[in-house]
């Protein structure tokens, strides 16, 4: 079956993707032409909403403009097909893959594809500028790679903004030999984050006024509130810590509900997509954050989860109540669902501001109960890796603390010895930490963390001591031992950086705009060191090689494309430059990377 | 030969689009003739393990059979990328093992397995060839990159309002600008007052300024007064951010082309009542370096104002209707030309107005 064409008839396509006015709720828009894709089997018979899904090894994506509506306005959005989100592409491996895409956007609107995770030439990996020149309107780009890799993955546009505007779709990618697990179906489930905004405008709004979204700040009432459980000293003197920063411990999101509709498989909540399943069954969900700027926290109440792949790469096996995915991450994950028709799969963002939802039912229609949000996360100084400069911290511990109590804050053990003393860090792996000379003076660093470590078992923020068995990195292994095996022969360490106030974002303060390319000669293996000098999480994402992340001692752990960093944390992979070429580098909350936290990662022999 | 002409069916087969199970056989049929050929295989040190490799087990062979002749083993991206371009191209396969190629260290007889960390990587680095490099650095003309728009800016009107003045009304605005970057950016502040209809003072500043500390822009610029009396401008310079707890603070120097100097500050601050609802304490002072009667000007600490402002902002933040309070004071020989006017020194006022940006 690997080399049956599904190729369209010319001339279909153009006709699919015009001023096509999708319904957010079931897709009702692109419902009508069936015939253009192949759903699995099972999906044929019932009404269960389906994204349309394409297989075979010859596509013709078509981009175009599209009306949809998520919020009672009918708004522009970007789309593949006239699919949003884009069309399940399904590959196998070891498949060469042909992918016309075609621009038949209006205007001068340049686009691109960019295959996430994947392996593949650098003119083939759809960054315009760096890979190629991107499609423009009217033209086409023929990608044509083998494919070297199996497992859920994603794509999108890596045009400005347009990714935002709907141009996402997941990728599945069918392995060659078994995969080491069971399942009797399967589904996509992709989680996003639309706005009806003009993504450009909601770009420029935060530069004008980053904390638009923030309608979180503590208030006098919290004040008081506060001062009655804390008393009023220990509550001054955390609320006089935050002030001197000139930071706030509400900043979780710098998007949040309050722009964002949140989508599952681009449904809104209320749309509620549903995925079939029938009792007893391992049904397999094939998770996907395609989010421009939402990490979400997902758990299925009532069933187990157990997560068998990261970033497309299988891991042992983890049973988990919840996990959290940042941005651009794919999570496989097996649950049996039993004993009631329903089961609500529940994503809230990490900030608690709002969610996506969807159900596994029997029948078409079912919905269970939605859990209510979690109580919203604040910040701690622990959490930037501020335990050795927040001499308070004991006192306004409980102030601090919106979750859990002291003791979830202090599950990071390496954070708490630099606290402690600066000096035990070190055979922790949580050095003191000596930051780049670009940050000195820097007007575009607004902090940098003083103990960091990776904190690979720490749930993170929000869930901490939740009561639910909550997947942390430390969870991912690799079923496969380091598959180069070498020692890295040197260290590159980079640090997050960023100014809230200015919503500017870079590598060790210098953006994109200004920085030289960070060069890899071809075959070497490199540690990269990220240090996370921000109060904001980063999703760190470098195309077209592996992050091999390495576990506290620095040994390796799991195989990922991106990496999560968040605040106050130091990790580190290995990376094998087996790719000659030009690679982006940055974080994949996109309007950080907009904003400038980007590299190039050029490999050259 | 045996190899090469194996390569050029199987090649063919898949260029035909026949079914998988076909070429599955077709492949391992070449994998035991490249074993016979005693190509050393490049194996994974894990290989009884659930492996990637492993998983690539039909790639692997393509390239030990594309490379048998040459007694190598490569294994990896680029062999894929020659492997491919044939498959659809049965021309090429000549050019790809015409085109000469460099024997590479043979991984392969390493054991790895035995080292924990070997010096040679298990999976072997590909070799790189002219179609590699072409690939990989394309020549390009576009330069437009994944980054959001550098030129922002923002405007504020922080106050416009209105107040019962005895008699008639007043109206007053105070607004600030900027345009640039990150790092320059070019500011506008503007401030005046009018009452029963004209106006009693205004002006217009424009800057320069650049970003110091992550808090503080040093600006440097022009002032032009309108009123009171005949214009006059000034040179400026100074420095604008925010202090630690939040404060916004300003604070210019003044040099006017009548030799008149001039210092202003203002602070202001935020309480949120609720997200929504904000209090906004603000003061402003100014200190004259000489008299100017013209202008009813004293030397020395001339005038101060304090304002408390309640203001809502609406659904969207940038529109907040407002009420306020404000108190100002003039001090010195400001007050002695007041007083010599006839006019208080103090002045209380009960405002409304709207805070707007965009």
């Amino acid at each position: 079956m690997s080399n049956d064409t599904n190729s369209h008839a010319p001339g279909v396509l153009p006709q699919v993707s015009r001023r096509k006015f999708v319904q957010g709720l079931a897709l009702g828009g692109v419902a009508a032409s069936t015939s253009l894709w192949r759903l699995p089997a099972h999906a044929q018979q019932a009404q269960f909403p389906q994204i349309p899904m394409l297989a075979g090894n010859q596509f013709d994506l078509s981009i175009g403009a599209s009306r949809v509506n998520f919020t009672g306005r009918p708004r522009p959005a970007i789309t593949v097909n006239g699919s949003l989100p884009a069309p399940i592409l399904r590959w196998r491996e070891g498949d060469t893959v042909s992918l016309r895409v075609h621009n038949r956007l209006s205007g001068d609107l340049q686009t691109s594809v960019h295959w996430h995770g994947i392996l593949l030439p650098s003119n083939m990996d759809g960054v315009p500028g760096m890979s190629f020149n991107g499609i423009y309107p009217g033209e086409y780009y023929d990608y044509k790679f083998k494919v070297r890799q199996s497992g859920t993955y994603w794509y999108h546009s890596h045009s400005l903004h347009q990714e935002q505007a709907g141009l996402y779709g997941a990728l599945i990618i069918d392995p060659r030999e078994p995969a080491p697990y069971q399942y009797d179906r399967e589904h996509v489930v992709l989680l996003s984050d639309w706005t009806d905004l003009d993504p450009a405008a909601l770009f420029k709004r935060l530069k004008k006024m980053p904390e638009y979204d923030n309608l979180y700040m503590r208030t006098v009432g919290d004040f008081i509130n506060d001062a009655k459980r804390d008393g009023f000293s220990n509550t001054l003197s955390d609320r006089g810590m935050w002030g001197r920063m000139r930071m706030t411990p509400t900043d979780i999101s710098d998007v949040n509900a309050n722009t964002y509709t949140y989508l599952m498989n681009g449904t809104t909540p209320s749309g509620n997509w549903s995925g079939e399943f029938k009792p007893g069954e391992k049904v397999l969900l094939r998770f996907v954050n395609a989010a421009n700027m939402t990490y979400f926290d997902i758990r299925i109440p009532g069933l187990k989860m157990t997560v068998v792949a990261a970033d497309g790469q299988y891991i042992h096996p983890v049973t988990v109540d919840e996990f959290r995915m940042a941005v651009a991450e794919t999570f496989d994950v097996i649950v049996e669902p039993d004993g009631q028709d329903a089961f609500t799969i529940f994503a809230q963002d990490m900030g608690r501001t709002g969610y996506a939802r969807g159900t596994l039912s029997t029948r078409p229609g079912l919905e269970a109960e939605i859990p209510a949000r979690d109580p919203r996360p604040l910040l701690t100084m622990e959490d930037m890796g501020h335990g050795s400069s927040a001499k308070s911290s004991e006192g306004s511990c409980g102030a601090n603390m919106g979750e859990g109590g002291c003791g979830a804050n202090m599950g990071a053990k390496a954070a708490v010895v630099a606290s402690a003393d600066p000096h035990a860090g070190h055979d922790m792996g949580a050095s003191s930490v000596e930051h780049p000379a670009s940050e000195n003076g820097n007007p575009l660093v607004d902090m940098q963390s003083s103990a960091t470590s990776p904190k690979l078992d720490d749930p993170g923020i929000g869930l901490r001591n939740n009561g639910r068995k909550v997947l942390t990195y430390a969870d991912l292994k690799s079923i496969f031992p380091d598959p180069d095996g070498r020692e890295p022969s040197r260290t590159i360490e980079l640090h997050l950086t960023g100014n809230m106030e200015k919503f500017a974002w870079s590598f060790n303060g210098i953006p994109f705009a200004s920085a030289e390319p960070l060069k890899l000669k071809y075959g070497e293996r490199v540690r990269v060191v990220l240090v996370n000098d921000t109060m904001m999480q980063h999703p760190i994402h470098l195309h077209g090689l592996w992050s091999d992340v390495e576990d506290e001692n620095g040994a390796f752990q799991v195989r990922k494309h991106t990496v999560d960093m968040p605040p106050g944390t130091r990790r580190s992979y290995r990376v094998r430059a087996d790719a000659l070429g030009r690679w982006a580098y940055h974080c994949h909350l996109l309007y950080h990377m907009d904003g400038g936290m980007m590299r190039e990662v050029r490999i050259e022999e | 030969m045996n190899i090469k002409k194996s390569i050029l069916c199987h090649s063919l087969l898949v260029a035909l689009g026949l079914s998988a199970s076909f070429t599955l056989l077709a492949q391992e049929d070449h994998s035991q003739h490249a074993t016979q050929g005693a190509a050393p295989k490049a194996v994974n040190a894990d290989e009884d393990q659930i492996d990637h490799a492993e998983m690539d087990h039909s790639k692997m062979d393509h390239s030990k059979m594309e490379h048998g002749t040459a007694g190598q083993s490569q294994v990896g991206a680029e062999s894929d990328t020659v492997d491919h371009s044939k498959m659809s191209h049965a021309e090429d396969i000549h050019t790809a093992h015409a085109s000469p190629v460099v024997a590479p260290i043979d991984h392969a007889n390493m054991d790895h397995s035995e080292h924990a960390s070997p010096d040679e990587p298990r999976e072997p680095i590909p070799l790189v060839t002219d179609a590699d490099r072409a690939a990989a650095f394309p020549v390009l003309h576009a330069h437009d990159m994944s980054h959001g728009s550098a030129i922002n800016s923002f405007v504020l009107f922080n106050r416009l309002e209105a107040w019962d003045a005895d008699p008639g009304t007043g109206q007053a605005w105070e607004a600030q600008a900027w345009v640039g970057g990150d790092i320059n950016r070019v500011w506008f502040r503007s401030e005046g007052e009018r009452q029963s209809g004209s106006t009693e003072s205004s002006n217009l500043e424009m800057f320069y300024g650049r970003s110091v500390s992550p808090w503080w822009d040093v600006v440097a610029g022009v002032r032009h007064d309108f009123n009171p009396g005949t214009s006059q401008t000034w040179a400026a310079i100074g420095v604008q951010g925010m202090a630690p707890y939040k404060f916004e603070v300003s604070a210019t120097a003044y040099l006017g082309e009548s030799g008149q100097t001039l210092a202003n500050m203002e602070f202001e601050y935020e309480i949120l009542l609720t997200n929504r609802l904000i209090l906004q304490p603000m003061v402003e002072l100014d200190i004259y370096g000489k008299d100017d009667p013209s202008r009813h000007i004293g030397s020395g600490l001339s005038k101060v104002e304090a304002g408390l402002r309640l203001r809502y902002e609406l659904a969207n933040r940038r529109f907040a209707p407002y009420f306020g309070i404000t108190h100002e004071r003039v001090f010195g020989n400001t007050a002695d030309f007041h007083r010599a006017e006839g006019e208080g020194t103090r002045d209380t006022r009960l405002v409304a107005g709207i805070r707007l940006w965009f």
